[in-house]
């Protein structure tokens, strides 16, 4: 009997990138949820708020801001509790494969689906926010190295507390001192843009952020998934 | 002297909330072996089978691979090793075919043959269809399916005749019969007795 052989990395990436792509579709109504969440919350602020067009330049980066951090930190819940009520999860840790690639496998899944299209509406919620045009460059840079962060420390997040109750509670309490830093360099690099002033610094920094997330998240998530399974 | 078995394991402990389930348990499984677990309901034969494939640590006690310590070539033993647990790990959104395609990217498996072994276990007509409309009897059979298109050694089944029916039943059977002849080994948990020769039995006590 010939032995098939093992898959390489990048087909073990692909097939479970894939997988959740297909499942992000079949179940589209709920993976457009955080969506439009974050879209109605930044429509409602106008009409709340006033619209006068000073006030709301002065609400737009740190609306958008927390809205994309909370639309995703919704959708990090769900990123492995499914895979663990479903047994799939089982599947993950029991691979030759290395479970940090497939973690990042399932982060990117998680990025494309939420923090992606997420960073590409954002444009549109600046408009209705009154952002001044200096502004819109630094918002769509900070937000897709944002998300990014966001998605990554979601997952680390959303392994620790995987076979846990009330998680959501849990999982926002770990996961929210870490995303401080994020939104503080991404609403201060659109509001420098629109005072006129200099991005290159709180881009940088977030830059680094993701950097060193997209460093450390995969293991440390791959590490608590490993003691999650056991017990 | 004979070969070195392919798992082995030395007075495996499992505490849960720091009561024993079971304690000091040995065993060997060498190629061509079958292994039926038995034991009473809460006995602890999930458990076992989830130490054996290195999902949960055992409280103390040893696990060997082809005569090596476990710990040090895990990456090697899951290579050869085919689990599958008692929920069965497929995506109901997805068709049988969509989850074997999956699972082919994280273990050696022959895709090429996904067509003959969804036939061989009476899915073709299912094959894309979402699980989601599948019975549980047909998802048994859907978890099942990964086999024959494994490469793998030791076959660890943690209840696979679960909601399967006679002819699923005689099935599984001549799968495991096949790969005893080609040198694997199989340890599974069933309360059914199984129409094989030479299938050794293991007690958990509880």
């Amino acid at each position: 009997m010939e032995t098939p052989e093992l898959p390489g990395l990048a087909a073990g990436f692909g097939a479970l990138l894939r997988r959740d792509l297909q499942l992000a579709w079949r179940q589209r109504g709920q993976a457009v949820n955080p969506l439009i969440f974050f879209v109605m919350v930044t429509a409602l602020v106008p009409l709340a708020v006033g619209p006068e067009p000073a006030l709301l330049t002065r609400l737009a980066p740190g609306m958008v801001w927390i809205m994309a951090l909370l639309g995703t930190l919704l959708a990090a819940d769900a990123l492995f509790h499914e895979d663990f009520v479903d047994g799939a999860l089982e599947h993950l840790v029991l691979s030759p494969q290395p479970l940090w690639l497939l973690v990042l496998a399932k982060v990117t899944a998680h990025w494309l689906v939420i923090g992606l299209p997420i960073t590409l509406l954002s444009p549109l919620l600046g408009l209705m926010l009154a952002l001044p045009d200096a502004g819109f460059m630094p918002l769509l840079v900070g937000l897709t190295l944002g998300t990014l962060v966001f998605s990554l420390l979601g997952a680390v997040g959303g392994a620790l507390t995987v076979a846990l109750g009330g998680r959501s509670v849990l999982l926002s309490l770990l996961v929210l001192p870490l995303y401080v830093p994020v939104l503080i360099f991404g609403t201060s690099a659109v509001t420098q843009a629109a005072a006129g002033g200099g991005i290159g610094g709180p881009l940088a920094l977030l830059g680094a952020i993701a950097a060193l997330a997209l460093a450390v998240a995969p293991f440390a998530a791959a590490a608590a998934l490993r003691t999650g399974i056991d017990g | 002297m004979s070969p070195a078995p392919l798992l082995e394991f030395r007075d495996l402990t499992f505490e849960r909330n720091d009561v024993p389930l079971f304690a000091g348990l040995c065993g060997a499984v060498h190629s061509g072996d079958i292994l039926q677990i038995l034991g009473a309901n809460g006995a602890g034969k999930t458990t076992l089978l989830r130490v054996l494939s290195t999902a949960l640590t055992p409280a103390a006690g040893s696990l060997s691979w082809r005569g090596a310590p476990l710990p040090r070539q895990r990456s090697r033993y899951l290579a050869e090793l085919a689990f599958i647990g008692h929920t069965p790990g497929l995506k109901r959104a997805l068709s049988p075919r969509e989850n074997l395609r999956w699972l082919g990217g994280l273990f050696p498996l022959h895709r090429e043959r996904m067509d003959a072994a969804l036939a061989l276990l009476g899915l073709a007509e299912w094959a894309d269809i979402p699980c989601a409309q599948l019975s549980a009897g047909l998802l048994r059979r859907v978890a099942l399916a990964r086999l024959p298109l494994s490469g793998a050694t030791l076959w660890i089944l943690d209840e696979p005749l679960t909601a399967i029916d006679r002819d699923g039943t005689a099935q599984v059977e001549e799968l495991l019969r096949r790969h005893q002849a080609d040198g694997g080994a199989v340890v599974f948990s069933s309360h059914q007795a199984l129409a094989l020769p030479g299938v050794r039995q293991l007690t958990l006590a509880g």
